[in-house]
């Protein structure tokens, strides 16, 4: 579904990724997961289109958008929750919900998915008349994956989802990450929280420092000793 | 008592103008964090634009109002597109500083071609000349008139920003430019609009002006400029309605000062104002100090 083909970026004469390639099949819960500034966000930011990479290709659904503008992206269905959430603060959390169905006309399905978001997140129905920036970090996380839904997305990608928040909290994001997957939505989720992203990950590539070191299922590489020892704390 | 009625009247039409030209500094401002020197030229181009309709095309107040608005609205638009698009990853500054001579650019071009002299709008006539007494309080119909379109204008705006699709995108714009490409808004697009709109209320302000003072010059974009700048400092910059208030408190303050105190002090009034907001309350009357939540 998508193809990542050598993707070098800079910052100026920071090199931030280092000729990365990876894959991320249909149906599939794909994580990255590395330390701080090894390169995860650059390259969501990357595939969303919101940095244009130095050489290299992206593929999605077999059409070259690597040099698409982030609206055409989100148009093929490539939808992102950044991170630290990014919901409009002074906007109610209905305004921002339909701010994600920007592109969309359909006004009988936008009406069916917010419906999906509000069973997803019941909370958000709650407070639907609420600004945004007067909600709980977890909250504002849930608005911020729902509002990336709002564009009825092929391919979602989440950057650092469980950042900032409870671990209770951090569990029942990561379930409905699940069950959105299961529904159909292809996910790629970036994870400082490795153990977390590796139990629910069908695959996982390793970053470090711009470069992938390591990929595999989510079970071999919660079984490698490496990992363990880097990221699962033993 | 009648002095205060008639300062008051007099304040609510200056006020009016400085309104309008503010919505369009805070309102860019708001998107792309600039103040647009250049505004205040808007304005005055929409004098000259104004000035051209009624006297060599001897067109009526309406039609001139808006062809002044049309042409100034493509005029800041192309303004966007020349010289700040292709800064848009520059520094603030490189911006501003663009920002001072595209201002330099328009007043020296339009003396160029108008000439430095003062130029006089023709007398109104028949019903636009009109005044009522009130006691001895008089408005005339062109402060009827201003504090009408400018209300109409700010009913529009206020319609257009809280309820269309553009509006939404740049409200997005303006509060993460970041996130509101991430839906699928072209921030481009949303930029030119913000700067179309501004200009399209600074053109109406310009020919209003035009026909309230009856003389116009190409310098005459500046001091009105700075002060419709600190009015919407003093509303609190980037936020629409604030501009509103922050225009008509600084027009009834420059008249009272004038009416009561002296009239030499009153621009001075006026950047004292400015000074004050910045001491005490920097973030202006409806400005909130925002924290994130991380």
């Amino acid at each position: 579904m998508l193809e990542i083909k050598d993707i070098n970026v800079h910052f100026g004469v920071i090199h931030a990724l280092k000729g990365i390639s990876f894959t991320v099949n249909e149906g599939e819960i794909v994580t990255l997961i590395g330390a701080n500034g090894a390169g995860k966000t650059t390259t969501l930011r990357t595939i969303s289109g919101l940095k244009k990479p130095t050489s290299g290709s992206i593929i999605f659904e077999g059409k070259d958008i690597t040099h698409s503008t982030a609206q055409e992206r989100v148009r093929l269905g490539i939808s992102q929750a950044p991170e630290g959430r990014r919901v409009f603060p002074s906007m109610t959390v209905l305004e921002n919900l339909e701010l994600g169905a920007f592109l969309r006309k359909d006004k009988k399905g936008i009406a069916d998915d917010l419906k999906m978001v509000y069973d997803h997140f019941p909370i958000l129905a709650d407070r639907k008349k609420q600004a945004a920036g007067t909600l709980s970090g977890g909250e504002q996380q849930m608005l911020a994956i729902g509002r990336a839904l709002m564009s009825r997305p092929r391919l979602l990608l989440l950057d650092e989802p469980s950042m900032g928040l409870a671990p209770l909290l951090v569990q029942e994001i990561f379930n409905i990450i699940k069950e959105i997957n299961k529904a159909g939505t292809t996910i790629l989720l970036v994870e400082q929280n490795a153990s977390m992203a590796l139990q629910i990950a069908d695959r996982a590539y390793v970053m470090e420092t711009g470069s992938i070191v390591l990929s595999g299922t989510g079970e071999e590489l919660m079984q490698s000793e490496d990992i363990k020892k880097a990221y699962l704390g033993g | 008592m009648e002095q205060l009625f008639q300062q008051a009247i007099n304040g609510i039409s200056l006020g009016s103008i400085y309104a309008l030209i503010a919505l369009g500094y805070t309102m860019v401002y708001g998107i792309i964090k600039l103040i647009n020197f250049a505004h205040s030229d808007v304005y005055m181009l929409g004098a000259y634009i104004g000035y051209v309709c009624m006297t060599k095309l001897k067109l009526g107040f309406l039609p001139s109002l808006l062809i002044s608005m049309a042409l100034c609205t493509l005029i800041g638009v192309l303004i966007e597109k020349i010289a700040y698009k292709p800064l848009r990853n520059a520094t603030r500054i490189a911006v501003l500083i663009t920002a001072i001579g595209v201002s330099l650019f328009l007043e020296y071009t339009t003396m160029a071609i108008a000439g430095a002299n003062v130029r006089t709008y023709p007398p109104l006539t028949g019903f636009m000349n009109m005044s009522f007494e009130i006691g001895s309080v008089s408005i005339t119909m062109m402060q009827i008139i201003i504090v009408s379109v400018t209300i109409v204008l700010m009913v529009l705006l206020q319609f257009i920003v809280k309820k269309t699709r553009i509006g939404k995108a740049m409200r997005a714009v303006s509060l993460d430019s970041d996130a509101a490409e991430l839906m699928g808004i072209n921030v481009n697009t949303t930029i030119s609009f913000t700067f179309a709109l501004g200009s399209a209320l600074a053109g109406a302000a310009g020919i209003m002006v035009g026909n309230y003072y009856n003389s116009i010059n190409p310098l005459m974009g500046m001091l009105p400029g700075l002060k419709a700048f600190v009015a919407a400092v003093f509303g609190g910059i980037g936020i629409i309605p604030g501009a509103m208030i922050g225009g008509y408190f600084i027009g009834i303050v420059e008249v009272l000062v004038s009416g009561y105190g002296n009239s030499m002090y009153r621009d001075g009034v006026v950047f004292a104002i400015l000074i004050l907001v910045l001491i005490i309350k920097p973030t202006g009357l409806l400005g909130k100090n925002t924290r994130e939540k991380v």
